[in-house]
């Protein structure tokens, strides 16, 4: 920890607090955050999307997963890190095409090397492993960081890419975002081990705890991996402790497995507030800055209710299209029936 | 595939598949091989002999035990430039990765409408026939026909395995590759660089006017010699090589079909809702005028793979593959 939960500076040895323009912009981006995940978590009840599950209360994990990256790097996130993506460029819009209920990931993962987010739990992780790893034989400086929850580390993945990375010194740094809860199964009943961070033990990849609603201190251990990969240092394991202020989706009712004074006692740690408090303290944040960040954030949660407000009829010629680099004879068939049929309907319209 | 310069050399099904993975590294930088023991030890079959030698470990190297992880580092490598050629050590044993291959190897094209492609290619020691114990003896071929976005080959000769393989790894599109244990040491002269067809086209081996017989991998040797012994007995079969279960040649094998008028599906894999069953459904749907009598299949029985002193009676061998075909109602004709 580096800012304590009242935003007062904790002395860390060993650990350099960010400079100034790197919290205000984490804080910028903060705001952001909270508000697409508020703004997506209200599409979700209006029938705009599918499904969110919301990383409310863990945004300070997605901003510094975005903001410790380098151009060139790749990000690999999870269900839940819609704001990662788009704190590296990915457009709100698109980063929530699978959400909405679309057949693909919305947006081209080369263009901000973002990998299309991963469904299955931690089957994205050796994928990471092997962008790392193809990167580091051409000679190239680029790291790879790959999210995941605590849920995700008990899938045999996670212990195949850890292990996998260790083996091929591969630049990757996976980062765990604890937030206490796989749906509905507390931490203690995922694993025994004495924290998540420990599981790189066994595999030789030196892990680390952190607070993970102090965005300060996520930057600086985080950084710190990420160029310590990109020196050649190997994988690192990043746990973040941080917590799941609500429900794993819409679709779930977190009062049956958990209390309301639970939450409540991580309103307290709330990793906005606590920034706020510190950046005003510091006398680097004032109420004018605080409404331009608001406007700013205003701006991007409107552009994501207009995006996906928007009717797009979906083609369903289209299914049929990106299956091979050319379709086999018998997709081609099947593609003809579909356009019959549509062509019939209109016949009939 | 450019490969111009014709070379003529006699090579067992291992040798050549050694040779399409060596000619396609010289060839390509970002072809890199990699597996359990495919480094110093060359491969349990040895398919992989010698190229860490020759390409060093960066191109050919040995990998953790863990196939889900093999498969899922070839996936972030193809994603990242490189074209992955990885081996399971055999057939049961890359069911850890079935995960990756069927939600990631076959559908990251698709989820990124074609933005991301994945020209990877995963060697598949597959099928019995070699007195092996359990778990070394799957037909696993149905599992991935099943499933949209993956090329399924299996070749039967050691110039298709060659030049499959050479087209496989220069395929855009992930490629299931089944080599047939027992035919890594059958051998024939392979011209190498030879143009073969490609992926998704299958080969009338032998011709024949009374019936066809419609086999792939370790079941075209079986069907020729099948066809071999029926013509001592005054029947001329045709044997069709599908070389190809996906993209599947519908029109090679209805052709043939429609010759004929009679075939028989042959098939080490459990005859279930497998491969063979599909051949003969679609066969039926397009051919059925053509046909004098139902389509016969002779496959493995829907039991798990026998121990080796009992296999001999789970694999379609020549007499079931004739009795079968003595089956085609002839006395109609």
């Amino acid at each position: 920890m580096l800012i304590d939960p009242h935003g007062n500076a904790v002395d860390a040895s060993g650990y350099a607090a960010p400079d100034g323009p790197a919290l205000l912009r984490a804080f910028a981006a903060l705001v952001t955050a909270r508000r697409l995940n508020d703004q997506a978590y209200a599409l979700v009840r209006q029938g705009r999307l599918a499904v969110y599950p919301s990383s409310h209360g863990q945004e300070a994990c997605q901003v510094a997963a975005a903001q410790v990256l380098a151009d060139g790097d790749w990000l690999f996130p999870t269900y839940r890190d819609t704001i990662a993506a788009v704190g590296r460029g990915v457009d709100p819009v698109e980063a929530l095409s699978l959400l909405k209920g679309d057949w693909h990931c919305g947006y081209d993962p080369y263009e901000h090397n973002v990998a299309p987010h991963a469904t299955p739990l931690a089957t994205q992780l050796p994928h990471a492993v092997g962008v790392a790893h193809a990167a580091r034989l051409r000679g190239e400086p680029t790291v790879v960081l790959a999210l995941c929850g605590d849920g995700g580390t008990s899938e045999g993945d996670f212990h195949e890419a850890l292990n996998f990375a260790a083996v091929l010194r591969a630049p990757v740094v996976f980062f765990v975002q604890n937030n206490e809860y796989a749906i509905s199964v507390p931490l203690a009943r995922q694993t025994a081990a004495p924290s998540l961070a420990h599981k790189g033990i066994g595999y030789g990849v030196p892990g680390e705890r952190v607070d993970g609603n102090d965005a300060a201190a996520l930057l600086t251990v985080l950084g710190a991996a990420v160029e310590r990969a990109r020196a050649g240092g190997g994988p690192q394991l990043i746990e973040a402790h941080t917590y799941r202020m609500q429900a794993h989706t819409n679709a779930d009712d977190a009062t049956r497995y958990r209390r309301d004074d639970e939450v409540a006692a991580w309103v307290e740690r709330d990793p906005i507030t606590r920034l706020e408090a510190h950046l005003r303290e510091r006398g680097l944040l004032d109420d004018a800055q605080l409404a331009d960040i608001t406007a700013q954030a205003e701006h991007v949660a409107t552009h994501l209710r207009d995006g996906l407000n928007r009717d797009v009829e979906p083609d369903p010629a289209m299914l049929f299209d990106h299956v091979y680099a050319s379709p086999t004879p018998q997709l081609t068939e099947q593609a003809a029936l579909v356009a019959d049929e549509l062509d019939r309907e209109g016949a009939l319209r | 595939m450019t490969v111009t310069a014709t070379d003529h050399v006699k090579l067992t099904m291992a040798q050549a598949l050694n040779r399409a993975l060596r000619d396609a590294m010289a060839a390509d930088p970002a072809v890199v091989v990699f597996g359990e023991d495919v480094g110093a030890l060359g491969g349990v079959f040895r398919i992989t002999d010698g190229l860490t030698a020759e390409f060093g470990e960066d191109r050919c190297f040995d990998t953790p035990l863990a196939e889900s992880g093999i498969v899922g580092v070839a996936v972030g490598m193809a994603m990242n430039g490189m074209r992955p050629v990885v081996e399971m050590q055999f057939d049961a044993f890359a069911y850890p990765a079935f995960e990756q291959i069927v939600s990631h190897v076959a559908k990251m094209r698709n989820r990124t409408r074609g933005r991301v492609t994945l020209p990877m290619v995963i060697r598949v020691p597959y099928a019995g026939g070699i007195g092996g114990v359990e778990h070394h003896c799957d037909s696993s071929e149905a599992y991935y026909a099943h499933t949209p976005g993956l090329h399924v080959v299996a070749p039967a000769t050691p110039a298709d395995a060659y030049g499959l393989l050479r087209e496989a790894i220069a395929s855009d599109d992930p490629v299931i590759f089944l080599e047939p244990k027992k035919l890594y040491w059958s051998k024939e002269e392979v011209e190498l660089g030879a143009e073969v067809p490609g992926i998704g086209t299958a080969v009338v081996r032998r011709a024949g006017t009374d019936a066809t017989l419609i086999a792939y991998g370790p079941s075209v040797p079986v069907a020729l010699e099948a066809a071999e012994v029926a013509a001592g007995e005054g029947r001329s079969l045709q044997v069709v090589d599908l070389r190809s279960i996906v993209p599947f040649d519908d029109e090679t094998v209805c052709a043939a079909v429609r010759s004929t008028g009679r075939a028989v599906v042959v098939a080490e894999a459990a005859g279930f809702a497998s491969v063979s069953s599909e051949i003969v459904a679609r066969v039926t749907e397009r051919c059925f005028h053509a046909l004098a009598a139902p389509i016969r299949r002779v496959t493995g029985f829907d039991i798990p793979y026998p121990p080796p002193k009992l296999e001999h009676f789970q694999l379609p061998g020549v007499d079931r593959v004739l009795d079968a075909v003595d089956d085609l109602q002839w006395e109609d004709s």
